[in-house]
């Protein structure tokens, strides 16, 4: 029996394939989503993966955000379901105001793609419990608007209630400065990479943990996320919380 | 129904980081431009509506604004009517050439 997992494709995602291998690398079954079907396919988890859908114009995230798939993935988990964003995923989930916050454009203005160093904040969560450690977990980063934006209050609650999942970390394993342009690259307020819903079951991330999920990419460090999901997803199958979505 | 035309302007809230706002303030003095600071960089979106009156036309405009063109967690939106509404669906007349006086142009 294989927990089946849905990946959404826009038009413009290009981390569709490369979310599905890691995936089945992890011993799910993709099932790729289409962004204009509002039906999830009774799939037992959802991943917005990355890419520039709708060619992220007016905003990124936007567009998608008001796609059919997107109100069948808003029912989904409003009901419990697990959704994971990844890069221009988190992008369309905080549009849709599925998590908090907003992602800004690079302080730098520039697009960036390289790798940087996370640390998982919490390691029980669904997206995270599978990881042996915390970190620095090392990652690729690719996107032009990752800065992570949300106000006073906002950030106060994240981090009081555990909503901060992944933070930028310097060197030294220490959370990055807001200027620390090596470690937090794109300028995140509280170095925030990746953020979880209050209820625990929606979450988001800049970096590629699909990316980095086999050693000949250079790191397995995302590998753990994955399987998180994996795992949560086969486990939410057999307490009949979500969906029934097995073959 | 009338038609009406409407510019909505988006522009980032008091106190986000604007690092286009940033790189705008920064070219200045390439340009020996000194004294202008506080710059905003937004969008502008202008769109035409068909509608029983204005106050209808624009409550569409608020709506869309609101919910696609501007999010309020980081901007803010101003309506504004623009020339080009008519009361009719006809096509708006071409606008007349502007007077070619020495002053002010903006190329």
């Amino acid at each position: 029996m294989t927990v089946r997992i849905g990946v959404v494709v826009f038009p413009g995602s290009n981390c569709d394939r490369d979310t599905m291998h890691a995936l089945a690398q992890a011993g799910a079954e993709p099932v790729g989503l289409w962004h204009e079907q509002a039906a999830l396919q009774g799939v037992a988890a959802v991943i917005l993966p990355g890419g520039f859908a709708y060619g992220d114009y007016l905003r990124a995230g936007v567009i998608a955000r008001f796609s059919p798939v997107m109100r069948a993935v808003t029912a989904f988990a409003d009901e419990g379901g697990l959704v994971l964003g990844i890069c221009n995923g988190f992008q369309v989930l905080a549009e849709a105001g599925l998590v908090p916050g907003a992602l800004l454009r690079n302080r730098s203005l520039r697009f960036l793609g390289r790798e940087v160093a996370v640390s998982a904040e919490r390691l029980d969560t669904p997206f995270t419990h599978a990881l042996s450690h915390a970190g620095p977990l090392r990652m690729p980063i690719a996107h032009g608007e990752g800065c992570y934006f949300a106000d006073a209050a906002t950030l106060d609650a994240l981090e009081s209630d555990g909503g901060v999942l992944f933070r930028y970390v310097d060197g030294a394993g220490a959370a990055a400065a807001e200027d620390d342009r090596d470690a937090n690259p794109n300028g995140s307020l509280r170095a925030i990479a990746g953020v979880i819903n209050a209820r625990g079951n929606v979450a988001g991330l800049m970096p590629h943990p699909e990316r980095a999920a086999e050693a000949v990419l250079g790191s397995e460090d995302g590998a753990g996320i994955v399987r998180s999901l994996v795992e949560s997803a086969a486990k939410a199958v057999a307490e009949r919380r979500v969906t029934v979505g097995m073959s | 129904m009338s038609t009406h035309r409407f510019a909505v302007n988006v522009t980032p809230k008091p106190g986000i980081l604007d690092p286009q706002g940033r790189a705008v303030e920064g070219s200045l003095d390439h340009l020996g431009i000194s004294g202008v600071s506080a710059v905003l960089v937004g969008r502008r979106v202008e769109l035409t509506v068909d509608a029983a009156d204005e106050a209808a036309a624009r409550a569409v405009v608020e709506r869309l604004a609101g919910e696609l063109l501007a999010n309020p967690l980081i901007e803010a939106f101003a309506i504004e009517s623009i020339a080009g509404a008519s009361s009719t669906t006809a096509a708006p007349p071409a606008p007349a050439r502007p007077p070619e006086t020495a002053g002010e142009r903006h190329a």
